[in-house]
């Protein structure tokens, strides 16, 4: 626990609030000094912690991968260089299992998406306290360090994924054939508006499930951790360290159905049904 | 738990990390890694026909060690034959020195058979008479039977 002062549920709030910052009707801009405050913000505010941890490991993700491409050999590679062959093979084996079209995009973006899901994730496998202890320390009181906990990023990944969804359906299909698929299935012409709200909802359904799948089990996971952290201190290894290791596992498995789920999303808007 | 901002800014984050994946991370790695695969290949390859090489080779060595022992043969027969003929020729011409030496020795010989045939025959003459003489003691005439004492000699 953080200090003996706060109560359980101040804790678990405390550990699930995001360092906002943006224009208060009151406080004008500025750090929100709670979820109230947040809230209050409305949608121009932004959570300075999930930017900047998403970004931090995004640039560690493309700086370690740049390393490597920069000085890539064909001959024998060095370690660094084997482990993100490795990587790289193994999403390119799954891009050409599932996208069987030619295009220069999705095997990069699957790479960044596997990758990058998987860092953030990963900042679950610290303990809870750690780091929004030292941010308190520097006198910032709000630090939630995994961004996937964040529904705004998930989100954010699913709605450019959705948008990609959108311009190769339309780009393939033409506008008018995209349309037409989403108007004349399953029922033919005769049943249009019924065809359009199902196949709308089965649109819609794609970025809404990509984003809160990830965020549900990424927000479960640090959930169950915070209150393993609420637990005595000499008991608390009892629970955490068979989670986390559990968690392991679905880290890797979310990053890794995220990624899935993008090429066979963006190879359904390739194919004509 | 508020929808805000941070969510366009995820979406910018994200898409220029895509980008730059996109434009400096996978080709040359995946260039690399296509290239490798062909290096494997062509090594693959070469090494198939370094064996198929080696084959020849040892097959044409073979060849050459059953060529290379046939002409050793040959020459050791050939080598063989000549010799017996050197102790063949060397042979003959000591049979030739042989009779060459001893027909000189017979000649010699019977020269000097008749050469002692000759003083014998000289002899037997004075003895014939000697002996003669001493038979009829002065009754013969040396000079009347000299001539038939020789007759006899000649005929000796």
């Amino acid at each position: 626990m953080a200090s003996g002062t706060v109560t359980s549920s101040e804790y678990i709030s405390h550990h699930l609030t995001n360092l906002t910052f943006g224009n208060h009707p009151v406080n004008g801009w500025s750090f929100a000094h709670s979820g109230q405050e947040a809230a209050e913000m409305g949608f121009w505010a932004i959570n300075v912690d999930t930017m900047g941890w998403s970004i931090a490991l995004g640039l560690l993700f493309t700086w370690l991968f740049r390393k490597v491409a920069k000085t890539v050999t064909s001959g024998v590679p060095g370690s660094t260089q084997n482990f993100v062959e490795t990587i790289i093979e193994f999403v390119d084996d799954n891009v050409k299992g599932i996208f069987h079209h030619k295009n220069p995009l999705i095997a990069p973006l699957s790479l960044t998406i596997f990758v990058w899901i998987f860092l953030m994730n990963t900042m679950d496998l610290i303990p809870v306290d750690w780091i929004p202890y030292i941010a308190g320390q520097m006198g910032i009181h709000f630090m939630k360090v995994v961004p996937t906990t964040d529904v705004n990023a998930t989100a954010g990944m699913a709605l450019s994924v959705f948008a990609l969804i959108i311009y190769y359906s339309i780009k393939q299909k033409g506008l008018g054939g995209f349309l037409a698929e989403l108007s004349f299935q399953p029922l033919g012409k005769a049943m249009l508006p019924f065809n359009l709200f199902l196949e709308l909802v089965g649109l819609i359904a794609k970025p809404v499930s990509l984003a809160l799948r990830l965020f549900g089990n990424m927000y479960a996971g640090e959930m169950i951790f915070i209150l393993i952290a609420l637990l005595p201190f000499w008991i608390q290894w009892v629970l955490s360290v068979p989670w986390a290791i559990f968690h392991i596992l679905v880290i890797t498995l979310q990053a890794f159905i995220f990624m899935v789920l993008t090429i066979v999303y963006l190879a359904m808007s390739y194919d004509h049904h | 738990m508020n929808i805000n901002l941070t969510i366009i800014g995820q979406a910018i984050a994200f898409f220029i990390f895509v980008v730059f994946c996109m434009k400096y991370v996978w080709p040359p790695i995946t260039a690399a890694l296509a290239e490798r695969k062909k290096k494997i290949a062509e090594g693959l390859d070469a090494a198939d026909r370094a064996e198929r090489d080696l084959q020849l080779a040892q097959e044409k060595a073979t060849e050459n060690m059953r060529k290379g022992k046939e002409e050793a043969a040959a020459i050791i027969e050939q080598a063989n034959k000549r010799a017996n003929q050197i102790i063949e020729e060397a042979k003959e011409k000591a049979l030739e020195e042989a009779g060459r030496v001893k027909a000189a020795k017979d000649a010699e010989l019977e020269q000097e058979v008749n050469q002692a045939r000759e003083a014998l025959r000289s002899q037997v003459a004075v003895l014939a008479l000697a002996g003669a003489e001493k038979v009829l003691e002065a009754s013969i005439d040396e000079k009347a039977h000299a001539q038939l004492v020789e007759k006899l000699a000649a005929e000796l």
